[in-house]
């Protein structure tokens, strides 16, 4: 497989968003996900990660423009109001995906 | 009375917390020594259920479940009202404070066992069932027929999250089982319980000294909320246990399971159903102050309460 121009999609979110999330990426057309426990500070205050109850987690999505697209609506909409949650995305190049 | 050891190890993870010790319990112990709390204490309620289970408890059970209701309902308008914060924070504070909260409850039998006192065990059955009540009614007053509210997701999380789910398999497994046999599992469940206890409270004093650095921002209504409210709900509770006629230690357990506040079930369950209540208030109510008051000085207190009450009843 060649090399293919892809969007990188990261949520640092609460971690209580996670099974959330696993359900909905898939349905909005992200097809794969990575995620990892993550902690640091922000407006909401340190998210130490010490409790489960005040960990965050960090999301990677590769995927085309569009999906990423609607994963960030569908996130803004349903979550961003009243959850600890930041989104960035970057282009990145994807170079190599496994055989199934 | 000599002091209860496994609460000095809280004593010893909050002084390292305020201390800033590097200590840390990794997070995987944490998990570990709840499922292994959790599942322990599940299998001894199913133990002294089957043991002791009768039809008559059936109505203890409503009379215990509906004076409970009237925590949150009493929580509600005195944070609303004389504490003047929002709705939704009120709601999810009372939610809080109308749940249980395992861990004091296991230190309320730890020392009962160091004052050889007997209780009935099967009170354990209403760890589960007194979680979910307050946490439906504090979501109803959080939006009074207003808004959406995502209950499916909610009654998920509260029924299938780890703490009830472990706590009523292992109950059933302890009832199905029966104290033959459970018997050879004694050994894990049972003898090693205290310690895992005791690491089980270094790790929360350490989360409750985080949060006691916040305690300024929660101001003094919450702080005083957070000592007085146990002590009305241990009121409440030494009350309904000495008309149903509870032993001492089971009248104080009681009190210790109204007065105690959810740090666990509630946050994730008012997390998912009023996200606009700020967490920091209700965690930091419920560990910051109510958790270390109940353990350090509200369980001797209830206890006294629970002989009192006895001695005048008598």
């Amino acid at each position: 497989m060649s090399d293919q121009n892809q969007r990188l999609l990261t949520i640092v979110c609460e971690s209580m968003l996670e099974s959330f999330l696993q359900e909905e990426l898939p349905r909005l057309g992200a097809s794969g996900y990575t995620i990892t426990d993550a902690r640091g500070a922000g407006r909401h205050g340190r998210r130490g990660g010490a409790w489960a109850k005040e960990s965050n987690i960090k999301v990677d999505i590769v995927c085309d423009a569009e999906v990423a697209q609607r994963v960030v609506e569908h996130i803004n909409r349903e979550y961003k109001q009243h959850y600890a949650l930041v989104m960035y995305s970057t282009d990145v190049t994807m170079h190599c995906v496994s055989a199934r | 009375m000599s002091i209860e050891p496994v609460v000095l190890f809280f004593v010893l993870g909050l002084a390292a917390g305020l201390l800033r010790s590097d200590l840390k319990i990794p997070g995987s112990i944490y998990d570990a020594l709840s499922i292994y709390l959790l599942l322990a204490i599940g299998l001894k309620g199913g133990v002294k259920l089957a043991e002791q289970a009768t039809p008559g408890m059936l109505l203890d059970g409503v009379l215990i479940i509906g004076a409970a209701i009237l925590i949150p309902l009493v929580a509600f308008p005195v944070l609303r009202y004389l504490g003047k914060l929002k709705r939704a924070d009120a709601a999810s504070i009372a939610a809080h404070y109308g749940s249980v909260s395992v861990v004091t409850f296991s230190i309320g039998v730890a020392f009962l066992a160091q004052a050889a006192q007997e209780y009935e065990g099967y009170l354990i059955v209403f760890l589960v069932l007194l979680e979910v009540p307050a946490l439906v009614i504090g979501v109803m007053l959080a939006r009074y027929g207003a808004g959406q509210v995502r209950w499916g997701r909610m009654l998920h999380e509260v029924f299938f999250g780890k703490s009830i789910f472990l706590l009523l398999g292992g109950m059933i497994i302890g009832y199905v089982a029966g104290p033959q046999g459970i018997a050879p599992l004694d050994k894990v469940f049972f003898d090693l319980f205290k310690g895992a206890l005791a690491i089980f409270l270094l790790e929360m004093g350490l989360v409750a000294a985080g949060r006691l650095a916040d305690l300024r921002a929660y101001g003094v209504f919450l702080i005083g909320f957070g000592i007085v409210m146990p002590i009305l709900s241990a009121s409440l509770g030494t009350a309904v246990g000495w008309v149903l006629g509870l032993s001492v230690g089971g009248t104080m357990l009681l009190a210790a399971l109204y007065a105690s506040a959810s740090y666990i079930a509630a946050p994730a369950a008012m997390r998912i159903a009023v996200p606009e209540a700020n967490p920091g208030l209700s965690i930091g109510a419920a560990l910051g102050v109510t958790f270390p008051f109940n353990i350090l000085i509200g369980i001797p207190l209830y206890y006294w309460m629970a002989q009192t009450i006895h001695q005048i009843g008598a």
